[in-house]
């Protein structure tokens, strides 16, 4: 191919491609860099509004005639912390207008005042009032004065912009909010998520595959916890499983098999004793594990039946000829072909339990034993209104993430491609 | 052997039985009938009783007369030594028994000597009860929540356990959940919102996806191919971690609040997973058919949109749908960058209703089934391309 054709063809690709990745880097990537800039500023929910100058205005007339008015401008500095420097004003006025008591710091030329104001400190307030008057005695329209708004203008610093950097959040993070039994929250509910959902998949999997009726059917309904509205399913699970008139717990009083309610997704811990030994079950987080098998196993039984669908129905003959068992053909022939997806699924769906949030809100809000790191992002930067911790925690998360992945590629990544 | 095999066929089944029988029976106390007792033992004897009576019986009779006998027989036994139940209850016990009886067909004197008998029994069984056990777990919220929109606060307070429909009231009494928020709680606009949103994103998602895709597939350029695996990447990285520089900027900038600043973000998240799966069908689409259109004088325009476009319709159609369910279903970013009632969408109104303590459960269930609905229609009825789709790669969740 010709040079001119080559530069043609990148360059083409580069127009189709372009759009797409400006768009997903904005999005996607300029945050997580964010994050970490965010992460060493001592910022709070309320700072991150640029501070602007602001004034209400309003008329009063004094006069009986209405040829004076009385214009008062509250004035104000809308951040709490942040000074605003050089504050302009303007505001303009029909014809026939003189000022009665102008400020020193204002100008009054051809129907406009302009006010140098200076500097506002953070807080700064005041009643900045002018009096008008029609050179003609004649009335004056309110509306006409009110309807006029004045600009204002100011330089400030954006509170995201200023580089006093601090370690703080980090700080905060590790040593006080308990780091070691969020991390060990964070991976009881990974891990036993992920291997539950596989093992209901496989078992799911498993069933689907054999020649039943109606197993297309069966297929699509296993799917519906996966498709479903996560807000929808989590409000029917905390409704099901409400201590109080939820059906789960009715039911089982009913039947007579526990004494009381249990309050499934509000108690921290329950002991059970097995063979005289009593062990404590963190109740509140075994339920949240639950709740996330119930909803993404149908994805691992969907990966685990399209392999288990393309192994060749000869092997299973073959066995079947040399009087195989059918717990030898599942060990000797199904597992060995469905491991590989098995190890892809379970590193894939590690990093997303690894990351769940909205699952975990909606059905404890991070309370009673539940709470993650996402959860706890949520409620350093949302609920505390701490916008830096909030960040720091998503930098530990990214983290630990970009580990996972290295181990990712490294293990299986080079199988993953292949199916 | 064969006594082996025999007691393993007769707890087996009559295990299975059990479990069935005990779903139904909670079912039909979900229905207000006045359960205390599940009966386990004594169903499970009756259960091996009658497998008993089958394997016994054997061939001698007709398959379809002696399942039809025995299922009458004990469905009368059941009737007299349980409490006493209406007849659609035994109705169903006995379509349950017929349903059992005729599962148990291919057993009899001679098969249970057959080789591996035990294990080929337990399989068989575990298959039955793994499918009633599935289908009832993933299917019972689900009815939960669609009954519960139809019941109200008090009636569910007095007896949590009664479900049934009181099918005397008037259409206006059953569905006055539904009226209820959509006059005081303003679903109408909150639907319109959710839909704006994720066709919006559809539209938007394909208009940047299919280019960058086809670039991908097909053209040769620096940088190809740390963008796909950059791709995949990005792919893995969670929303949560995005959420608080994004809440930042966007209040800056004020597009919180805002369907166009949501629109954005769901199309940035969404075109990863968009391109991933449309290059792969762009890649099996043969090369000479552009090399044709190349012929025919036409730009990489043309050739997208007459020739790509047209014959990957399938591909296109399933990331479509895949993608309007993805903005659809979203909450993370609808929970942080909306605040005001005027702007939510369906999945944020729900939440902001149940923060209400007073909320009727009902009304919450209700919303509940609105916004799911729409999915699993769209998932029951476009299953095939979705099901391709989901598994071509489409897997975030």
């Amino acid at each position: 191919m010709s040079n001119t054709l080559l530069k043609l063809e990148k360059r083409t690709a580069y127009t189709l491609v372009l759009p797409a990745v400006i768009l997903v880097f904005a999005i996607v990537l300029f945050p997580i860099f964010a994050n970490i800039w965010i992460s060493f500023k001592e910022i709070e929910l309320k700072d991150i509004r640029i501070p602007e100058p602001r004034a209400k205005k309003i008329v009063k007339s004094i006069s009986d005639d209405g040829s004076e008015l009385k214009v008062v401008y509250k004035l104000r500095n809308s951040s709490l912390i942040q000074e605003i420097r050089n504050v302009k004003f303007q505001d303009k006025f029909p014809k026939n207008i003189s000022i009665l008591n102008l400020d020193p710091r204002c100008n009054f030329k051809s129907k406009k005042i302009i006010c140098d104001f200076g500097n506002w400190e953070a807080k700064y307030k005041e009643n900045f009032e002018i009096i008008l008057k029609n050179i003609n005695d004649e009335k004056i329209k309110k509306e006409i004065i009110k309807s006029q708004k004045p600009i204002l203008s100011g330089k400030s610093d954006n509170p995201l912009l200023t580089t006093n950097f601090t370690l703080e959040n980090f700080k905060k993070v590790f040593y006080e909010s308990n780091f070691i039994e969020l991390l060990l929250t964070t991976f009881y509910f990974t891990f036993f998520g992920t291997v539950g959902a596989i093992i209901f998949g496989i078992l799911a999997a498993q069933l689907v595959n054999q020649n039943i009726q109606g197993r297309s059917y069966m297929r699509g309904i296993l799917l519906f916890p996966y498709v479903g509205p996560v807000v929808a399913l989590a409000y029917t699970w905390t409704l099901l499983l409400d201590p109080n008139s939820g059906t789960l717990n009715a039911l089982l009083v009913n039947f007579n098999i526990i004494e009381s309610p249990i309050n499934l997704l509000g108690q921290k811990y329950i002991t059970i004793s097995i063979l005289g030994f009593d062990f404590k079950l963190r109740l509140a987080l075994t339920t949240v594990i639950f709740f996330e098998i119930w909803r993404y196993f149908p994805l691992a039984f969907l990966f685990i039946l399209a392999r288990l669908q393309a192994i060749p129905k000869s092997l299973y003959e073959a066995a079947e000829v040399d009087g195989a068992s059918p717990v030898q053909k599942f060990l000797h022939i199904t597992l060995p072909q469905i491991t590989a997806i098995i190890s892809i699924l379970f590193m894939i769906r590690f990093i997303w339990n690894f990351n769940k949030f909205e699952d975990i809100f909606l059905l404890t809000g991070g309370a009673s034993g539940t709470r993650t790191l996402p959860i706890n992002v949520y409620q350093q930067g949302f609920a505390v209104s701490d916008i830096g911790m909030g960040s720091a925690v998503s930098i530990v998360i990214v983290m630990l993430l970009l580990a996972f992945m290295i181990i990712y590629f490294r293990l299986i990544g080079k199988k993953a491609n292949e199916i | 052997m064969k006594f082996k095999s025999i007691s393993i066929f007769l707890v087996i089944s009559s295990f299975f039985l059990t479990c069935i029988l005990s779903i139904w029976k909670i079912m039909s106390t979900l229905q207000g009938l006045n359960f205390t007792n599940l009966n386990i033992t004594g169903n499970f004897l009756n259960g091996i009783i009658l497998s008993l009576l089958f394997v016994l019986i054997g061939n001698r009779i007709n398959h379809l007369i002696k399942i039809f006998s025995l299922s009458f027989l004990f469905s009368f036994l059941y009737f007299y030594f349980n409490e006493t139940s209406p007849y659609w209850y035994i109705f169903g016990v006995f379509l349950i028994i017929l349903f059992f009886t005729n599962k148990l067909k291919k057993y009899n004197t001679k098969s249970l000597t057959e080789d591996f008998i035990s294990e080929k029994i337990i399989f068989d069984f575990i298959t039955l009860f793994g499918i009633v056990f599935f289908a009832f777990v993933i299917l019972f919220p689900f009815y939960i929540m669609l009954v519960t929109s139809f019941k109200t606060q008090i009636a569910l307070l007095v007896n949590p356990l009664d479900f049934s429909l009181d099918l005397s009231k008037s259409l206006t009494e059953l569905f006055k959940s539904y009226f209820v928020i959509f006059e005081t709680y303003n679903f109408s606009r909150y639907i319109l919102i959710s839909s704006a949103v994720s066709i919006g994103t559809v539209i938007v998602t394909l208009l940047f996806a299919i280019p960058a895709a086809y670039a991908v597939a097909r053209l040769n350029f620096f940088g190809k191919n740390f963008l796909s695996t950059s791709i995949l990447i990005i792919y893995m990285f969670p929303a949560i971690v995005l959420v608080i520089p994004l809440y930042t900027v966007f209040s800056q900038l004020g597009l919180r609040n805002s369907i166009f600043g949501l629109l954005i973000v769901y199309t940035a998240t969404t075109l990863p997973v968009a391109i991933y799966m449309l290059q792969g069908y762009f890649k099996s689409i043969p090369k000479e058919i552009e090399d044709a259109g190349i012929m025919d004088g036409q730009n990489w325009f043309g050739i997208i949109l007459k020739i790509i476009i047209p014959l990957s319709l399938p591909a296109i159609s399933s990331v479509a749908l895949y993608v309007f369910m993805i903005a659809w279903n979203e909450f993370l970013f609808s929970l942080m960058f909306l605040d005001n009632p005027k702007s939510f969408t369906l999945s944020r109104a729900i939440q902001y209703l149940s923060g209400d303590a007073e909320t009727p459960r009902q009304y919450l269930m209700a919303g509940s089934v609105i916004v799911t609905l729409p999915v699993l229609f769209i998932f029951v009825y476009f299953e095939k391309y979705l099901v391709s789709g989901l598994t071509s790669g489409g897997v975030k969740g």
